[in-house]
C-alpha cells in the first residue's frame, strides 16, 4: 500500500513537473525583419531570426566565431586552393518534405552570384567560377583564385541553402532545413518557429520559439519587467541594466559583437586628407569616456578596426591615446593652430546620437568645430556612404571580418592605400593559417599608423535573459540568436 | 438633403485627386534610396542597380504616379518595397487593430465627456462643475503617453492584470479587446477631457438663449428644456470635434502604438518612412487622407440631420 502511494506521488510529482517546465520561448527584439529572405537583403534581423534556426548553409559560425561544419559534413581542398568539394549530410529534408541535394547548393550558390542578384554580400562568390552537382551529395565549387576565407564566406547568413521549389514565397514562407521550421508571421507583432521533428542534427530542445517586435525602450523594459518576453536580445535601453542586474528574476548577458564602432574621416576632403589632422582627432578623442558616458560602460576600447575577441587581434590603442596637447600640437603642426570646423553626421542609433555630443565636445577642446546633423538612415546612406558628403561620421560596422573594405578606395570614407591593397589581395589567396595572421596584423597596423579614422571601441552586445533560460549566446559572432542549444533550466 | 449630398461628393472627389498628387509629391522627393537601404554598408552598386530594377524604382516619376493611381482605383495599391507582400494585405492586417482602438476609444470619449459635460453645464459654478472643471485641465495637460507608461507600471508590472502590450490577434476576441483597454484609455483620457469642455461650453452657450427661457415661460422643467431643446443645438459644435477626434484617433496613436507596441497603421507608416518604403507610405498616408475627408463628410451630412437649416444653405 505505502509502495503504492509512493508510486503515485512519484507519478504526480512526474506529471505536474512535465506541466509546468516551459518548452517554449519569447524573445524581444527590437527590429522586425522586412521580409524573411537572408539571401537578399542586409537586415540584420533577418538573420537574428532566420539563421541556423532555419536555414542553414554549408558552414556555420560557432557561438565563438569559429567556423564548423553545417550542411557539408566533409569537404576536401584541391592541392592549388582553387577547387573545393563538399561532401553534404546524407538524409538532409527541406521543411517541406523534399530531400536537399547538391542542386540545391548549385541552386543557391548560382543565385547568388548571378548578374541580377539582390545579394547584398555579393562579394563573398564574386571569386566562384563555377558550381557543379557531381552526384546528389557531392558539390564541387571552382574558384577562379585560391581564396583562404572561402569556407569563412560560406558560414554567413547571405550563404544559406534554399530550394528551387520553395523560392518564390521565401519572403513570406521561408523554407529550409534547420532545427525550427517557420510556423507563423504576424507582421508588425511577432514571428513564431516550431520544432523541426525530422530535424538531421541534434534536435531543439524547444518546442516553439517567438520573435516579438518591441522598438520602443520603454515598451521593452516594460514587457520585459512584465516577464511577458523570457529574454531581450541586444536590450535598447542600457540606463536599465543595473535594475536588472539587481534582479534576481533575470540575468544579464554581457558579450561582444563584430560592431567596431569607428569615428569615420573622410580621406580625401581636406582637411582630413592630411595625416596630421587624422592623427590630431585621434589623440583627441578620449574613449574611456564616449564607452562610459554613451554606452553605459559597455564596451571595449579599440585601437584598429578588429574585434578585440579574433585570435588575430593586437591591442594598437597605444598609437591613439587620450592626449589633447599632443592633438593641439599636430594641429599647428599641419598648419591649423586655430582649428578648423567640420561636419559631424550621425545615423539614428544611440551610440552615434549619444557618442557624437561627447566627441564634439571633445574636439571642441582642441579647437575642431563640428557642426551635428542628425540624420535617418535612409538620409545617411544617400548623404555620407553614398554621396560621400561628411566631414566626420560615427558608425559601428558590425560585418565580421570586415578590415577588407580599406582596400576599397571608393568606400565612404575613402582610404586609398596601394600597399594596404597588395597586402589583402595576398591575403585573399593565402591559405596557411599562421601567415594569415600575420597579415592581418600587419593590416591592423597599417590602418591604426595612418590614422585612417578614429577607432572607438567594439559594439558590446547586452541583453537581459529570464535566470533560468540557458544558452542563449552572449556574443554575436554574426547576427544570429541561434537557439538550437537554448533550453530552461529545473 | 439630396442636392446637399451631391455637392459634397463632388468636392469629396476633387479634395481626393489633389490630396493623391501633393502626397506622392511630397514623399517621392524625400532623399534616401530604399534599394540601398534594404543592402546595406556592403553591397555592390551593381546588386543596388539590380533591386532598383527588380522594384520597379527606374520608372519615370508620372508612370509610377499613374499606376499607383490606377492601381488604387482597383484596390490594388501595389507592392511594399521591403516587405515585398501586397500593400493593401498589409494595410488591412493593421487597420483590424488600428480601427477599432479608435472606435473604442472614441466610444469611452464620449461616454465619459457627454455625462460629465453635461453635468458640468447644468450645475454651473458648483463644486462638481469645479472639480470637472479642474480634472479635464488636467486630463488635456497630462501627456497620453506619460499617462500610458504609468499605466503599464502599475497594471502590467506591479498588479499583473494586463499584457505590457503586443497584440495576440482577434483569433480570441476577449484577449484582443483586454489588450486594447490599457491603449484605449490612455488615448480617450485627453479627448474625453477636451469634448467634456465642448460640450460644457456649447450647452451653456444654448440654455442662455432666448427660446430656452421661452420653453421655461411655457412650463418646461429645465430638465426637459434642456433635453428637448437645448442638447439638440449644442450638437453641432460636439459633433464637429468628435469628427476631428476620430481623425486624430485613428492617425495619431502613433505614439501609443509604440508604447504598447501595437502593430496598428501608426507604427506600419513610421517604420515605412525610415525604410523608404515610399509606396507604402503613399498609400497609408492616403488612406488616412481618405478616411478624414470621409469623417468629415459624414460630419457635415450630420449637421444637416441635426439642424434641417443647413440643408438649403450648402
Amino acid at each position: 500500500m505505502t509502495r503504492w502511494i509512493l508510486g503515485t506521488v512519484a507519478a504526480t510529482a512526474l506529471l505536474t513537473g512535465a506541466a509546468i517546465a516551459k518548452t517554449d520561448v519569447t524573445i524581444g527584439l527590437q527590429l522586425e525583419p522586412p521580409h524573411l529572405d537572408p539571401t537578399s537583403a542586409a537586415a540584420g534581423a533577418i538573420d537574428q531570426v532566420l539563421y541556423s534556426n532555419v536555414f542553414e548553409g554549408l558552414m556555420r559560425f560557432a557561438s565563438d566565431g569559429s567556423v564548423i561544419n553545417g550542411l557539408a559534413e566533409d569537404w576536401d581542398i584541391s592541392e592549388d586552393g582553387k577547387t573545393y568539394t563538399f561532401k553534404l549530410h546524407r538524409g538532409v529534408k527541406f521543411h517541406d518534405g523534399t530531400d536537399l541535394d547538391s542542386a540545391d547548393v548549385k541552386f543557391s550558390l548560382d543565385r547568388a552570384r548571378a548578374e541580377d542578384s539582390v545579394n547584398a554580400q555579393k562579394a563573398l562568390f564574386a571569386n566562384i567560377a563555377s558550381v557543379e552537382a557531381v552526384d546528389p551529395l557531392t558539390v564541387k565549387v571552382t574558384l577562379t583564385a585560391p581564396q583562404g576565407n572561402f569556407l569563412f564566406n560560406m558560414a554567413w547568413g547571405d550563404a544559406v541553402i534554399v530550394a528551387p521549389e520553395s523560392i518564390d514565397d521565401i519572403k513570406i514562407k521561408p523554407i529550409g532545413t534547420g532545427a525550427f521550421k517557420f510556423d507563423d508571421w504576424k507582421q508588425g507583432d511577432s514571428i513564431t518557429l516550431v520544432k523541426n521533428a525530422d530535424y538531421w542534427g541534434d534536435a531543439a530542445k524547444l518546442d516553439k520559439a517567438t520573435f516579438k517586435f518591441i522598438s520602443e525602450p520603454t515598451a521593452a523594459f516594460g514587457a520585459m519587467m512584465a516577464e511577458d518576453v523570457d529574454a531581450f536580445y541586444s536590450y535598447p535601453a542600457p540606463e536599465n541594466l543595473a535594475q536588472f542586474e539587481a534582479d534576481p528574476r533575470f540575468t544579464v548577458l554581457a558579450g561582444n559583437t563584430e560592431g567596431e564602432t569607428i569615428l569615420a574621416m573622410n580621406n580625401k576632403q581636406a582637411p582630413f586628407d592630411n595625416k596630421l589632422v587624422r592623427e590630431a582627432v585621434s589623440h583627441a578623442i578620449d574613449r574611456q569616456a564616449i564607452i562610459d558616458g554613451a554606452m553605459f560602460g559597455y564596451g571595449t576600447p579599440i585601437g584598429s578596426h578588429f574585434a578585440p575577441h579574433n585570435p588575430a587581434y593586437i591591442d594598437l590603442t597605444g598609437n591613439s591615446e587620450y592626449d589633447p596637447e599632443k592633438a593641439k600640437a599636430l594641429l599647428a603642426e599641419a598648419g591649423m593652430a586655430d582649428g578648423f570646423k567640420t561636419t559631424l553626421k550621425l545615423p539614428p542609433p544611440s551610440y552615434a546620437r549619444r557618442g557624437g555630443e561627447i566627441i564634439a565636445a571633445q574636439l571642441r577642446a582642441v579647437g575642431i568645430e563640428t557642426e551635428i546633423s542628425n540624420l535617418e538612415w535612409a538620409q545617411w546612406l544617400e548623404q555620407a556612404f553614398r554621396g560621400k558628403d561628411f566631414g566626420l561620421t560615427i558608425v559601428s560596422h558590425t560585418e565580421p571580418m570586415d578590415i577588407g573594405i580599406y582596400a576599397r578606395p571608393d568606400y565612404y570614407f575613402q582610404y586609398d592605400n596601394a600597399d594596404l591593397q597588395k597586402l589583402m589581395a595576398d591575403f585573399d589567396v593565402e591559405a596557411d593559417g599562421a601567415k594569415r595572421t600575420e597579415m592581418l596584423q600587419q593590416a591592423q597596423t597599417i590602418i591604426s599608423e595612418d590614422y585612417v579614422n578614429a577607432y572607438l571601441f567594439q559594439l558590446a552586445l547586452t541583453s537581459v535573459v529570464n535566470a533560468k533560460l540557458q544558452g542563449i549566446w552572449p556574443d554575436a559572432p554574426t547576427q544570429a540568436i541561434d537557439l538550437t542549444a537554448v533550453s530552461w533550466s529545473e | 438633403m439630396l442636392r446637399y449630398a451631391i455637392k459634397r461628393v463632388g468636392s469629396l472627389a476633387i479634395s481626393l485627386i489633389v490630396a493623391s498628387l501633393v502626397i506622392f509629391a511630397c514623399i517621392e522627393v524625400i532623399p534616401g534610396d530604399p534599394a540601398s537601404f534594404m543592402l546595406g554598408l556592403n553591397a555592390q552598386p551593381d546588386t543596388v542597380a539590380a533591386l532598383r530594377e527588380e522594384l520597379g524604382l527606374n520608372a519615370s516619376l508620372a508612370t509610377r504616379y499613374l499606376s499607383w493611381v490606377t492601381g488604387m482605383l482597383s484596390g490594388d495599391f501595389g507592392t511594399s518595397y521591403t516587405y515585398r507582400s501586397p500593400v493593401a494585405e498589409i494595410i488591412g492586417d493593421r487597420l483590424w487593430i488600428s480601427l477599432p482602438l479608435a472606435l473604442i476609444a472614441l466610444g469611452l470619449t464620449v461616454l465619459i465627456a457627454f455625462p460629465v459635460g453635461i453635468l458640468a453645464a447644468t450645475k454651473r459654478g458648483s463644486w462638481a462643475d469645479m472639480s470637472v472643471m479642474g480634472a479635464t485641465q488636467l486630463g488635456i495637460a497630462i501627456p497620453n503617453f506619460w499617462f500610458a507608461m504609468l499605466m503599464v507600471l502599475l497594471f502590467a508590472i506591479n498588479l499583473r492584470w494586463f499584457s505590457a502590450g503586443g497584440f495576440p490577434g482577434w483569433e480570441n476576441p476577449a484577449a484582443a479587446l483586454k489588450a486594447l483597454t490599457l491603449p484605449a484609455i490612455a488615448l480617450a483620457l485627453p479627448q474625453a477631457s477636451i469634448l467634456a469642455r465642448v460640450m460644457r461650453s456649447a450647452l451653456l452657450d444654448t440654455l442662455s438663449e432666448d427660446y430656452i427661457r421661452t420653453c421655461r415661460a411655457k412650463g418646461l422643467t429645465q430638465r426637459q428644456a434642456l433635453w428637448r431643446h437645448a442638447l439638440r443645438n449644442a450638437m453641432i459644435p460636439v459633433l464637429t470635434i468628435i469628427g476631428l477626434q476620430f481623425s486624430f484617433l485613428l492617425a495619431g496613436a502613433i505614439i501609443i502604438e509604440n508604447v504598447f507596441y501595437l502593430p496598428g497603421l501608426g507604427r506600419l507608416v513610421f517604420q515605412a518612412i525610415s525604410q523608404r518604403d515610399l509606396i507604402m507610405v503613399e498609400s497609408v498616408v492616403f488612406l488616412l487622407v481618405f478616411a478624414v475627408i470621409m469623417v468629415n463628410f459624414a460630419v457635415d451630412l450630420a449637421y444637416a440631420w441635426v439642424d434641417p437649416r443647413l440643408r438649403g444653405r450648402a
